[in-house]
């Protein structure tokens, strides 16, 4: 009875991961396909693109620490001033050299960051995330002599990609980078994802309490989860500088952090395609929304996000669960023999 | 010899409030240890310093020799202290399989790799698989957690202790709500845990109590009220007037 039980749940999980890779394949060749398709609008979709790594990079915090963060865009803004800086002065000339160490600055500024913002209640955690965006904005803004301030970062000059590709006007190379980048990132975010540590950090999102008493470290594994979080977002920003060669304010305001949480919400946390799927829908319902009614875009987002927490019974966080249920084929039936 | 677990002067103040009073305790190896007593005895206090989650304000704790004192709870269970709870905590959306599985590769020190999926692995799998066999968790074991039986949910806390290999394990009343139909399977589990592994068992059933310890410590007031074989418990007049004689 139990070996045929084991056998049933066996199968089953097997279809249910070749479904999985068939729609993960399905999506990935959709956007590529997109990108031949409509040449025109490389720019848009450059731009999708790297709102997305955004979301991913909060997904990997909210969706699978737990830690709800109202100022990510400290990390991606970050990010965007650092490679500005690198190509303006010259010291990283190469844009994926130049891409690569803002990530890891990013992420050890991150870590740092990481001391202040785990400690107390989610409460807590949300207004020092806050906070620290708010601080940087503002030094981003009385810095002038090196940021641009108000003004922002103008006469960046952005090398060849890899020293063959020339940055063109119409987004084309920069579209490729920005999706090799996001498909790459991707792949990473899902091996640590499943990895012992990815497991760890979901127990600890579970149960911190249990988790520190089967001996994980839980501050250790959450500071190390916080840095490649701001990892990827200041890559996120390196990829907005490199792309638009310019660096505004905007990249530290707070609107910039409650629009990724908004869209991360709209795709549901906790599977990594959440904040891609939200991204996407985001900026259509955006474009969408401000050619019916363009001052007033915002109001029906908010009305939007409302209605689904709403309609999802009272806790965002199962709404998002239930939402992230349906976009996830394999859901909790990954049997034992994956 | 060492013993398994020791406990010298060890005293828990909270402002005036005494929860801890210079309790010295030692728990052979091997032994199966019951701590009783009644409510607000500083049971749950005890195992909360013991397991790290609480700093004693005197004293000092050791673990087959080693003090424990000043190390941290994730330490201490690499140093072979493990726990159970008496109110179910466990991880709601992983299933069994999973959690075990994420226990023994913490165990294995490999919980901080990020770069190998943590399933396929034969070795992990395989002592996963022998502990829901082991802890009667086979037919739920691919079930989400929170969807469990609370029996079930019983028996793995037990289960996810017993994957961190402890030399010494604390069990925080394991039986606790469990309707009488269900507590045969906790018996047995308790019972088939190997005789190197040490165990102080908190317990209020005494009827457990009574049948799985070889010894037993009764806890009043913080301190430590009356010692000994259970047969010599059962028969002290004093632990009955001010223990058994509530339930009595």
């Amino acid at each position: 009875m139990i070996s045929f039980l084991r056998h049933g749940i066996a199968t089953a999980s097997e279809s249910a991961k070749r479904h999985r890779w068939f729609y993960e394949a399905l999506f990935w060749a959709a956007i590529v396909l997109a990108a031949l398709l409509f040449p025109s609008q490389h720019l848009l979709m450059i731009e999708i693109s790297i709102i997305a790594l955004f979301a991913l990079s909060l997904d990997l915090l909210l969706g699978y620490a737990g830690v709800v963060s109202l100022g990510h865009a400290a990390f991606f803004g970050f990010g965007a001033y650092l490679a500005g800086l690198l190509a303006l002065h010259g010291i990283v000339r190469e844009p994926v050299l130049a891409m690569l160490l803002t990530g890891l600055i990013s992420g050890l500024i991150g870590l740092a960051a990481s001391t202040l913002v785990l400690r107390g209640s989610d409460l807590t955690k949300i207004m020092v995330t806050l906070g620290l965006a708010l601080v940087f904005y503002e030094i981003a803004n009385r810095l002038t002599w090196l940021t641009g301030g108000a003004d922002g970062m103008t006469g960046i000059e952005i090398a060849p990609l890899l020293g063959l590709f020339e940055f063109d006007f119409f987004g084309h190379i920069g579209l490729a980078y920005c999706l090799v980048v996001l498909f790459l990132l991707f792949i990473v975010a899902r091996c640590v994802v499943d990895s012992p540590f990815g497991w760890s950090i979901k127990a600890i999102r579970d149960n911190p309490t249990r988790a520190s008493a089967i001996g994980v470290p839980t501050h250790r594994r959450l500071m190390a989860m916080f840095a490649l979080s701001a990892a990827y977002a200041g890559i996120a920003g390196a990829l907005l500088t490199q792309t638009t060669s310019f660096v505004s304010l905007s990249v530290l305001h707070f609107e910039r952090s409650a629009d990724v949480l908004l869209m991360l919400l709209l795709g549901g946390t906790g599977y990594l395609y959440g904040g891609l799927v939200g991204a996407v829908i985001f900026k259509l319902l955006h474009s969408w929304i401000a050619s019916l009614t363009p001052e007033y875009w915002q109001f029906w987002i908010g009305a939007f996000l409302v209605a689904i927490v709403l309609l999802r019974r009272a806790s965002i966080r199962s709404a998002l669960a239930s939402i992230g249920e349906r976009f996830r084929p394999a859901g909790h039936a990954q049997g034992r023999a994956r | 010899m060492t013993a398994a677990l020791e406990t010298r002067r060890l005293a828990k103040h909270f402002g005036g409030i005494i929860a801890t009073n210079d309790v010295s305790l030692t728990v052979k190896h091997g032994a199966r240890h019951a701590l009783i007593g009644p409510n607000g005895a500083g049971k749950t206090t005890l195992i909360n310093l013991l397991t790290g989650v609480l700093a004693p304000s005197q004293g000092s704790i050791h673990l087959e020799g080693k003090d424990i004192t000043g190390i941290g709870r994730a330490a201490r269970v690499k140093l072979g202290l493990a726990r159970t709870f008496q109110v179910n905590s466990l991880f709601a959306e992983f299933t069994p399989f999973e959690t075990l599985t994420m226990t023994i590769g913490e165990r294995l020190g490999i919980g901080s790799q990020w770069w190998r999926k943590l399933r396929g692995r034969p070795e992990i799998e395989k002592e996963a698989e022998d502990l829901l066999e082991t802890f009667h968790l086979v037919d739920v074991g691919d079930r989400p957690t929170k969807s469990m039986a609370y029996g079930k949910q019983r028996l793995l806390e037990i289960a996810i202790a017993f994957a961190c290999k402890p030399k010494v394990m604390l069990l925080d009343e394991p039986a606790a709500g469990v309707p009488e139909s269900e507590s045969a399977e906790i018996f047995q589990a308790l019972a088939a845990l190997p005789p190197d592994v040490t165990v102080l068992l908190i317990e209020h059933d005494m009827h457990l109590v009574f049948r799985f310890a070889d010894r037993i410590t009764v806890m009043v007031n913080g301190a430590v009220f009356a010692q000994g074989a259970p047969d010599q418990i059962a028969r002290d007049p004093r632990v009955r007037a001010v223990y058994l004689g509530e339930d009595a």
